[in-house]
């Protein structure tokens, strides 16, 4: 639970930090997983643009961005990547939707 | 300061001042009996007289949510309701408080349906005394009209921050032409002054971008609720800063309550709005024949000083209150409730009595008051008086 008291928060419950859900974890209820499946990826992004929140993860560090997989703090495990994801390589997807098992 | 001395309905004084505060945004619908408020404003719009940008939305739903937008960029807003519109914006109403947008609303008291009816009770506005604004009631055009000036200066305090309900009485205030005093324009203008944009934030303001009204759940909900509650704490003194400055520019001097021939009261009556008018020729009569009773009239209704009515009615030997609205299945309508949690704990309180009156617009007239005073004169002699009762209605 935050430590933060009222005198201490902003008026109105108005939110100054850009990109903070990054801090909110909300990733623990799922029924249903992404799974990465690494060949089949021709890095088209999709996923990363559906997702509802931020729980794709990227690297920008080569010449070209790749999808490198989840953050699952932030997965609710929705399949949106999963309905989006093309199967370009081989006929077959990159992300497949699994029971969340422990 | 020389005011000007006219006739002009509560509505027609309400658009008058708020012309006067010259507000950038003013998201409109129609219901009877604020209508005519909102025409005479347009009036003033279409007469270029204020430079105001009406938005005509399609419901009170869409004009509190326009208001809502418009204040969160930090314009001066106002939009005003009745009755079943104030019904229909009840969801943004709360969110106008908990944003801490200083939203102006007169609304023009009326009953709700069903069955469907125009005239004045107090139910429209008792429904929203939970929901974060400032309630201010109106006696007469004259309140309405100086109320409807002071509200801006409240509602935009850096302390308050928080939206202001202007309540007066449907018909009985908003379409009697009553005499009045209003300031000149420019005189009104210095009182009201430009809405000072460093309080609060504003969504225009680029170059510190903000995220309003994000999911707020378990972990700081409470949180903001108790820092809205602390805004409500601070607001009455700044409403009386506010009503004294005015009191001095204007010699009409407001109090959280009006307190008319209490004095040496044995029986005080408690009522908000017009009918306190009325209760206050019974009381001269009343006095003339050595009944010693006197009045308290409510006008800021939220935030409720209870301590303020616990000293001013601790005295009486009985209080009775009257509630122009009711609480089904309650024990007694909003205001007695209120009053009866005041003056508990209270050494030698005095008796209590509540009377539910002038539904839909039922005439209360001065004989009610009088056979209300005769029972309070039986509850001191010890006659047995229930809780609550009612006032002119068949049974």
């Amino acid at each position: 639970m935050s430590t933060i008291k009222t005198k201490d928060l902003l008026e109105g419950g108005i939110i100054r930090d850009a990109g903070n859900a990054a801090d909110f974890k909300t990733g623990d209820w799922r029924s249903n997983v992404p799974q990465f499946v690494e060949e089949n990826c021709i890095h088209c992004m999709f996923c990363w643009i559906y997702c509802p929140d931020t729980a794709v993860a990227i690297d920008t560090s080569g010449e070209k961005t790749k999808m490198t997989g989840f953050i699952f703090d932030h997965c609710k495990g929705c399949g949106i990547c999963a309905q989006h994801c093309p199967p370009a390589a081989k006929g077959k997807a990159a992300i497949v939707m699994v029971r969340e098992e422990k | 300061m020389k005011q000007l001395y006219v006739g002009l309905t509560g509505n027609e004084a309400v658009a008058t001042a708020f012309k006067q505060a010259r507000p950038h945004v003013a998201p409109a619908f129609p219901i009877t009996p604020q209508t005519e408020m909102m025409h005479k404003f347009a009036d003033f719009v279409a007469d270029g007289a204020v430079a105001t940008e009406m938005i005509l939305v399609e419901s009170e739903h869409s004009a509190m949510s326009a208001a809502v937008g418009s204040a969160a960029t930090g314009a001066r807003t106002f939009t005003a309701t009745s009755s079943a519109g104030f019904a229909l914006m009840w969801e943004v109403v709360y969110i106008a408080a908990s944003l801490r947008l200083p939203i102006c609303m007169p609304v023009v008291n009326r009953a709700l349906s069903g069955n469907i009816n125009i005239h004045n009770d107090h139910s429209d506005s008792m429904g929203g005394r939970d929901a974060g604004w400032i309630q201010i009631f109106c006696e007469n055009t004259q309140e309405a009209y100086d109320t409807a000036l002071m509200c801006w200066r409240i509602a935009e305090h850096k302390d308050v921050r928080l939206p202001v309900m202007v309540n007066y009485d449907g018909f009985i205030i908003s379409h009697t032409s009553e005499s009045l005093h209003i300031l000149p324009d420019e005189d009104a203008w210095k009182f009201i002054g430009p809405k000072d944009l460093s309080n609060g934030y504003s969504l225009l303001d680029v170059e510190n971008p903000i995220t309003v009204g994000p999911l707020d759940l378990t972990d700081y909900y409470f949180e903001h609720k108790v820092s809205q509650m602390e805004a409500h704490l601070r607001a009455p003194k700044v409403i009386l800063e506010v009503f004294k400055e005015f009191g001095e520019l204007t010699g009409r001097h407001y109090d959280l309550f009006e307190e008319y021939r209490t004095e040496d009261a044995e029986m005080i009556l408690v009522i908000i709005g017009s009918t306190a008018g009325t209760a206050k020729d019974v009381i001269d009569e009343q006095r003339e024949k050595g009944v010693k009773v006197g009045l308290l009239k409510p006008r800021v209704f939220r935030p409720f000083p209870a301590v303020e009515y616990a000293k001013a009615l601790g005295n009486a030997k009985v209080v009775g209150v009257m509630d122009k609205s009711v609480s089904f299945g309650g024990h007694g309508g909003p205001l007695f409730t209120e009053i009866r949690s005041a003056l508990y704990g209270l050494e030698n309180a005095p008796k209590i009595h509540n009377w539910i009156y002038g539904l839909g617009g039922r005439d209360t007239g001065t004989d009610q008051i009088v056979d209300l005073i005769g029972q309070l004169q039986n509850s001191i002699k010890g006659k047995k008086t229930e809780d609550v009762n009612l006032l002119g209605v068949r049974l």
